[in-house]
């Protein structure tokens, strides 16, 4: 049987209510899973009753907004505030996003928990440290044994192939919503990780391809994937790591 | 308390494209770096950068790295150093050449080559003609670049040590000699000493309410520097660009101006062509900002408070903006609610770049102020001040100066530790005690100020007294109420006192460093007595080079009152493949 791990403690109790809004106003009602590495108690959820007039279109600015005026020990990562550090993803409303690029203007209900499955380290902050071994396990960068004097020369069709791939901002919600990786994210590399495989195998300047593929065949790095889509759905940026597993598994038939 | 001890010859101090740079380039000698960054290296602000790097490379039309060192003077309003503009812009192609053999996926011209575009202030033969000069990876050069550096430094096995948080700088005999850091993961603090510490902190854009920088972009070197007695450079001069996103503040590049996008005031016209008949809307960013400005004080501004302008792409067409600017189109739906290809976007000047910070000379080494190299200490980014930005940063400068002199002080830094000293000194625990009593008064204050308020007023304060245009009135009471505010800050109260990811002193800690430096910037621009690149006055509205064609150097003391100091521009050309470009008046 697949062996599991829950978050260290994984019955969430009910926190605190806060309150800044009468009832007549534009009202949001948030939750927010807590847990205090200090106390290592039991995580819960505190809710908040906020005015929407207060702040800004998009989650991270409820986050920010509790933070500054209501509760600052409210801890998440954040830097950017513009979607291209993939520093705030989150699981929001069930969904994984980067908070500052998720507009919540017509919501009336937000619920914040960290990145499914991920060990926890504090309130909505993950441990990645996982995510990015995986991400330096596969050779991340430009492995060519040519030393051109200028630059590479790359044609405009080659070049295009890198487009909706190299945006990605690792910021693991596609890895984390996916079934597959939640159960053997020690063995599995994870869409994110692999996409960015497929990357450097099809750049026409790396002379690895062979290498990068062999590494891949194996049948818990690549072959945990049943193409489930969750990561295509659930990536903040629009990229689609799913296809590029199929791709890989595709070079993989013909090899 | 216990400290976490740890011994290297060199720590660079953040993970953006400078300190990447500077770490790969140490990670390929025989001295230990360790690399230390509060947030994980991608997450760094670089990641941010957009339309691109600037380099003679010459792919799209002649070039020469002699214009390009022409325009930068040019547009740094002579306020640059010429040996540090000649060693950037001499150095520009090799440094982009590298890049792109780290695998950085720029764009391509039809021969396959680095694809380059037209940006403000960047010309041909010394002014005459429109370079493209400007290489891009589409409109996310920031993104590709760091990435690139980061996978690098991967392979390099560059020591990281993230999510750690610098605390202070430690000098003993007036010699740097390592930093205190606290790890945000164990919530302990660690010792970190060595024979060199390159500062690449970043900028501090938010010191003001309104900025296209990120929440982390707080300048800690900077307050470090500060707090070592040692002075800043040219903090008066703040880059303001022409085309934030009206309200959210993101950034829309400069790089849609270079692929044919254009302003208009509330009449629909176009109205750069009056401010810069030649460069119109490619003008250097001080001068389309004020032009922006000035259409507004004039009552041509758009929107129900008349209060900003329109940037147009939808005659570029879907293609051009697929392929050169998708990421703007991105942005503009999600933060403006516009569809770039039918609408223009609502753009305000807003706060963007920091020309000002810790002097260096061409080498990086930090000066103090009789302008001698402080031991063991260097700095290099956008928290530097070496100065190749003078008065005012002509876009797409700033990755080059972060990959240019990135790579030069890990090559000074190998350099002067070609005879290290065996061991590292002694550390006396007065000079740790003085930082960690300041750590734990702040995390133990329990005044009666929440710190988010000190923030909020701090930012509305800089935004409203050190805005485009100034005058002695306005920043005088900037500098009374900045005071007032340094001083409550001895007032604040944090309710959070734990160790572990306590982001609550951070921020904290990140506001005490930004009340520092917009003191010094409120300092130096009430002082400096002219207008010059993006330092406008109303009250002295031409560049008087007769008095000021000379650096600021502003030191805080812990009361927060301020020492001046100035010294002389470098007009000296590096070398004599280059003349010096001589002083004249300012026209676009
Ligand atoms: C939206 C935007 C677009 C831009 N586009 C362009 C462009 O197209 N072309 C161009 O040339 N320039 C551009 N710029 C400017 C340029 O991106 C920045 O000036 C540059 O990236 C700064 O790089 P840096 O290495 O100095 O610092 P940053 O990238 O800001 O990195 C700072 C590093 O220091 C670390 N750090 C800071 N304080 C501490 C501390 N106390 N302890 C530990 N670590 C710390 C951080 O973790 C981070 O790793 C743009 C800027 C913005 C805001
Ligand atoms: S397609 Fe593959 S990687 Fe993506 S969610 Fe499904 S199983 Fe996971
Ligand atoms: S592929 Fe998308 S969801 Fe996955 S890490 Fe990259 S940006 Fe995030
Ligand atoms: S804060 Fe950078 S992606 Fe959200």
């Amino acid at each position: 049987m697949a062996k599991f791990t829950l978050p260290i403690n994984s019955i969430v109790r009910k926190g605190k209510i806060f309150s800044d809004v009468n009832k007549s106003e534009n009202m949001l009602t948030v939750e927010i899973y807590r847990y205090n590495p200090d106390t290592k108690s039991n995580p819960y959820t505190d809710t908040y009753l906020l005015n929407k007039d207060n702040f800004g279109p998009m989650a991270l600015d409820v986050l920010i907004y509790i933070k500054s005026k209501i509760d600052s020990s409210l801890t998440f990562r954040r830097s950017c505030r513009e979607g291209i550090c993939g520093s705030c993803s989150m699981n929001i409303n069930g969904t994984n996003n980067l908070a500052c690029i998720t507009d919540i203007s017509t919501e009336t209900k937000l619920k914040f928990y960290p990145l499914p499955h991920m060990p926890v380290i504090k309130d909505l902050v993950p441990d990645l440290n996982n995510f990015y071994a995986q991400y330096k396990s596969i050779k991340p960068w430009l492995i060519t044994d040519k030393k051109p004097e200028r630059e590479h020369i790359q044609s405009q069709e080659d070049r295009s192939k890198l487009d909706g791939l190299f945006e990605c901002v690792l910021c693991a919600c596609c890895s984390t919503s996916c079934p597959s990786y939640w159960w053997n994210s020690d063995k599995y590399l994870g869409p994110a990780t692999l996409m960015h495989a497929y990357k450097w195998i099809i750049d026409s300047r790396d002379t690895a391809k062979e290498e990068r593929l062999s590494n891949l065949a194996d049948k818990f790095k690549l072959y945990r994937c049943h193409t489930i889509m969750n990561c295509t759905k659930t990536c903040p940026k629009n990229l689609n790591p799913a296809r590029a597993i199929s791709e890989i598994k595709k070079m993989l038939v013909k090899a | 308390m216990d400290l976490v001890k740890h011994e290297h010859d060199v720590l660079v101090v953040g993970a953006g494209g400078s300190g990447l740079r500077a770490s790969m380039g140490l990670s390929q000698s025989d001295l230990s770096v360790a690399c230390i960054s509060k947030v994980f290296p991608t997450r760094s602000h670089t990641v941010a950068a957009q339309g691109g790097i600037s380099g003679a490379l010459g792919n799209m039309g002649e070039d020469d790295w002699r214009w390009h060192m022409y325009d930068t003077v040019k547009g740094s309003d002579w306020l640059g150093d010429q040996d540090s503009i000649e060693y950037m812009c001499k150095n520009a192609v090799e440094s982009i050449i590298e890049l792109e053999h780290y695998g950085v996926p720029f764009s391509r011209t039809e021969e396959g080559k680095i694809y380059q575009r037209p940006f403000g202030g960047m010309t041909t033969e010394y002014g005459k003609g429109i370079a493209q000069r400007t290489c891009a990876a589409a409109d996310r050069t920031g993104h590709a670049i760091l990435h690139t550096l980061y996978t690098q430094s991967l392979k390099n096995e560059v020591d990281f040590f993230i999510e750690y948080f610098v605390i202070d700088l430690l000098f003993e005999d007036g010699k740097c000699v390592g930093v205190l850091a606290w790890c945000l993961e164990d919530g302990k603090i660690h010792l970190f000493q060595s024979h060199m510490v390159i500062l690449a902190t970043g900028g501090y854009g938010r010191a003001y309410l309104s900025s296209t920088s990120a929440h982390t972009c707080t300048g800690d070197g900077n307050a470090m520097v500060l707090r070592a007695n040692l002075p800043l450079q040219d903090m008066e001069f703040i880059q303001f660009h022409p085309t934030g996103i009206y309200g959210a503040g993101c950034l829309i590049t400069e790089g849609a101006r270079g692929e044919g996008g254009y302003l208009t005031n509330s009449d629909g016209e176009r109205f750069m062509p009056k401010y810069a008949p030649n460069a119109k809307d490619l003008a250097s960013r001080d001068v389309v900002s004020r032009a922006i400005q000035m259409e507004v004080n004039a009552g041509r501004g758009v929107g129900a408070e008349k209060d900003h302008a329109h940037l147009h792409l939808e005659h570029l067409g879907h293609e051009t903006i697929n392929e050169r600017l998708p990421g703007i189109a991105e942005t503009a739906q999600i933060f403006a609610g516009v569809d770039v290809t039918k609408e223009p976007i609502p753009i305000i000047p807003t706060v963007h770049y920091n020309m000002g910070g810790t002097p260096t000379n061409y080498n990086t080494e930090v000066l103090n102020t009789e302008n001698s190299v402080v031991e063991g200490l260097m700095a290099i980014g956008e928290g530097a001040c070496v100065s190749v930005h003078g008065a005012n940063r002509l876009g797409s400068n700033s990755l080059l100066d972060l990959i240019v002199f990135g790579r030069s002080a890990a090559d000074r830094a190998i350099e002067v530790l070609k005879d290290k000293p065996k061991s590292h000194p002694n550390i006396t625990s007065s000079s740790i005690d003085k930082i960690i009593s300041r750590f734990e008064t702040i995390k133990n204050a329990n005044g009666d100020i929440n710190p988010s308020e000190i923030r909020d007023t701090m930012q509305r304060t800089m935004q409203r007294y050190a805005p485009v245009y100034r005058d002695q009135e306005t920043m005088n009471k900037g500098i009374e109420i900045m005071k007032g505010l340094f001083r409550d800050f001895e007032n604040i109260k944090l309710s959070d006192s734990s160790m572990i990811w306590n982001t609550d002193l951070a921020e904290t800690l990140e506001l005490n460093n930004l009340l520092y430096q917009s003191l010094a910037t409120l300092y130096s621009a009430s002082e400096r007595k002219e207008t010059r690149g993006a330092h406008a006055r109303d009250d002295f509205p031409e560049r008087d080079d007769e008095n000021w064609l000379k650096h600021s150097l502003v030191s805080v003391t812990d009361d927060g009152e301020p020492t001046y100091n100035y010294k002389d521009v470098v007009l000296e050309t590096l070398t004599d493949e280059m003349e010096t470009v001589a002083l004249k008046a300012r026209t676009y």
